[in-house]
């Protein structure tokens, strides 16, 4: 059996490489991906503590993250797309209007 | 109340909402319609409360007004003896003139803007009139002061016309700033502001505050009712439409004064008050006299007469003769506003040339209109039995009474020379108007149209018989109505069951005859062939008004304008807009330093929020 550290520390590493990728990529899709990385290190954590501690309360927040995952997915490839065809880019950098 | 007594000033208010939002789209036959039938319908019901007017006083409470601790006020109207004369003088006398304006507006541009501000006034003089709280009577006040000042400065593309309109309103400022303090004396002593409970209790009011009130809401009605010293705006106010001059500045608005003292007669039975009263009334009224006999412009004359008569007014207040002084509010509503119609339909046969140098002998051409001025004048110097020969003579008997038990004898003394130039005046005229030769005869002056002469031959009818309402032998009508109002002071006459006069009083009355023919013969005497006698030094006194002019135009003005100045360049420019502008300054500067934070790179606000979860981590791990 593998010890419940083993997955916190897993979920902390994958954590911090989906951070790491929302700051420093450019490309709005490897961004995405990062996120969605780094909602699955939660989703890792919320199961791992909920079989150590043998609750069904994790799982069920599992199922949450996934379900506004799927949704968050919808609405930002859309987001993604349209940006693609306004201006041929899915650099992050370029989607500057808010600028002050 | 009778439920139709309280649509009263509800009806002018209707018309005055319709014609000041659709009225420029209507028919002009659409517009005077609405206009006069407001007031007709006001005044009906006002002859109907009068009809079915129970006797004892009545009020209805529209709803409650202010409500904030132990203060609280209810908008409400009070309808007795005393209101239902005002409401039924100014309904009637309102009536009338808006019918003469047809005729002499129908070449106006602005039509319906004429009828909605005159229906706005009938709307704020009927609720002065009949306001149960001072507080809804300062409203109606405050009202009439507003359109006094849209219909002088009417043609406001006139420059004249439009300073009279400011004059007007900022002389009449100061008075009412003295009223609202009197008004808060009052609500402090007796906490309450209800007319009829302030004078059942003003006897209980110790004495300087009784003092403080009264002269202070006195001061109000100097200003309101163009008293000295705060008269100068009613002359000036002539540059407005002559009916305005008629309704307002003659028989309904500058008598709001004199109403508001009636009204709270209890409260300024101080001897000290009545005093000044008294001779603040006595005094105007012979200056105003003095003034009128110098003045060239016809209009003004009339409006110096106005004045005048309204020191009557006061005077017979101050010699406790409240009925009397009503008495003749009432027949001056009737002859003055005569007066000023038949000034309107020269002026409108003339072209608006209203000086008298450049009139004259128009009494041909114009022969209704010079019967209606020469019954108008003849009321007004008190030819028996005319109207204001009837209310006059008993002010001046009161006033010989009041002297003989004790009282003052200035009033009496100042109210018979009064008496004298009022008849030299309004002779010369008369004379410089409709008799001598044309001044201009290439003028071929012709008389107005029914719809104004209709209404001037019913005022002058009232002008002729208004006498009867006070006069002994008709029994006195309108002064055993007011009776139970003013008790005593009432003064039913004899012959109308009231107690019998004092033998001074009986030679008042042949005495302000005899002063009054005397004065018309003076007067056609003195001005024959159309010229004025040099009056010398008397002259120079009155066309400078005795000094007034250069005492509001050499200290007041100036100073008042270097207020303004002061306030406006350091003050406004210095304090205020400064204070304003820095907090904008403030806020623009701080916004240019935020905004940095702002600088469109998604991956800066993520590193923004991941610091922020992080500090907020280490704030929950350390602690």
């Amino acid at each position: 059996m593998v010890p419940l550290t083993y997955y916190l520390v897993l979920s902390a590493v994958l954590f911090s490489v989906g951070m790491t990728g929302v700051l420093v990529r450019r490309n709005a899709l490897i961004v995405f991906m990062s996120i969605e990385l780094m909602l699955n290190s939660v989703n890792l954590t919320f199961v791992a503590l909920s079989r150590h501690l043998g609750s069904i309360d994790g799982q069920l927040a599992v199922f949450f993250t996934i379900v506004v995952a799927g949704v968050e997915v919808v609405v930002g490839l859309a987001i993604i797309v349209e940006i693609f065809r306004s201006r041929a880019s899915v650099n992050v950098d370029d989607v500057d209007l808010l600028r002050g | 109340m009778a439920s139709f007594a309280w649509t009263i000033p509800l009806w002018p208010l209707l018309g005055w909402l319709l014609l000041g939002t659709l009225g420029g789209r209507l028919p002009r036959r659409v517009v005077s319609f609405v206009g006069c039938g407001s007031v007709a319908l006001s005044f009906a019901a006002s002859l109907l409360a009068m009809l079915t007017f129970p006797g004892e006083p009545q009020t209805v409470q529209i709803f409650s007004w202010i409500a904030a601790g132990d203060f609280s006020v209810a908008a409400g109207l009070l309808l007795d003896r005393l209101s239902l004369v005002m409401v039924l003088v100014v309904g009637g006398v309102g009536l009338l003139i808006h019918i003469y304006s047809i005729g002499y507006m129908a070449g106006e541009r602005a039509y319906s803007r004429y009828f909605a501000y005159l229906n706005l006034f009938m709307a704020s003089m009927l609720l002065l009139v009949m306001g149960s709280n001072l507080l809804v009577l300062f409203v109606g006040w405050e009202g009439v002061g507003l359109c006094s000042y849209l219909l002088i400065g009417f043609w406001f593309d006139r420059e004249r016309a439009a300073n009279a309109g400011r004059k007007a309103f900022i002389v009449n400022r100061i008075g009412d700033a003295a009223f609202l303090v009197g008004i808060l004396v009052l609500w402090n002593a007796l906490g309450t502001l209800d007319l009829r409970t302030i004078a059942e209790r003003a006897s209980t009011l110790s004495p300087p505050v009784m003092l403080t009130a009264s002269l202070l809401l006195f001061v109000g009605a100097t200003g309101k009712s163009a008293q000295l010293p705060l008269y100068t705006w009613l002359p000036d106010a002539m540059e407005g439409p002559t009916p305005v001059s008629a309704l307002i500045h003659a028989a309904t608005m500058v008598t709001a004064g004199v109403y508001l003292i009636a009204r709270l007669f209890p409260l300024f039975t101080h001897p000290i008050t009545l005093l000044v009263i008294s001779t603040v009334g006595a005094v105007t009224a012979l200056f105003a006299a003095t003034i009128a006999l110098v003045e060239w412009d016809l209009k003004r004359v009339l409006a110096y007469s106005t004045i005048s008569q309204l020191g009557y007014m006061f005077l017979a207040m101050g010699v406790l003769a409240p009925a009397a002084g009503l008495f003749h509010l009432t027949t001056h509503a009737f002859f003055k506003a005569l007066l000023f119609l038949a000034a309107g339909s020269v002026m409108h046969a003339m072209h608006d040339v209203i000086d008298m140098r450049r009139l004259g002998g128009l009494a041909g051409p114009l022969r209704y209109t010079a019967v209606a001025f020469a019954i108008g004048a003849l009321a007004l110097v008190g030819i028996p039995p005319l109207a204001g020969a009837v209310s006059k003579d008993m002010i001046l008997e009161r006033a010989a009474e009041h002297a003989a038990a004790g009282g003052s004898v200035l009033p009496l003394l100042l109210g018979l020379l009064t008496a004298l130039v009022t008849s030299v005046y309004i002779t010369r005229a008369a004379l410089h108007t409709f008799l001598g030769r044309p001044a201009d005869p290439q003028a071929h002056p012709h008389e107005g149209p029914p719809v104004m002469a209709r209404p001037m031959g019913i005022l002058a009818l009232l002008a002729v018989f208004g006498g009867l309402l006070g006069a002994g032998l008709a029994g006195a009508p309108l002064l055993r109505f007011l009776a139970p109002q003013f008790g005593e002071a009432a003064h039913v006459p004899a012959a109308a069951g009231g107690a019998a006069p004092t033998s001074v009083a009986t030679i008042t009355s042949p005495l302000a005859i005899i002063v009054a023919v005397a004065g018309v013969v003076v007067g056609l005497v003195a001005y024959r062939g159309r010229r004025d006698p040099d009056l010398g030094m008397w002259g120079r006194l009155a066309r400078s008004h005795f000094g007034f002019i250069h005492l509001y135009d050499g200290v007041f003005v100036p100073i008042a304008k270097r207020l303004a100045w002061t306030l406006a360049g350091p003050v406004d420019l210095g304090v205020i807009d400064r204070a304003v502008n820095g907090v904008g300054a403030l806020l623009a500067g701080g916004a240019r330093g935020l905004r940095r934070l702002q600088t469109g790179y998604v991956r800066h606000y993520a590193a923004i929020i991941l610091l922020g979860t992080v500090l907020i981590l280490a704030y929950w791990v350390i602690r």
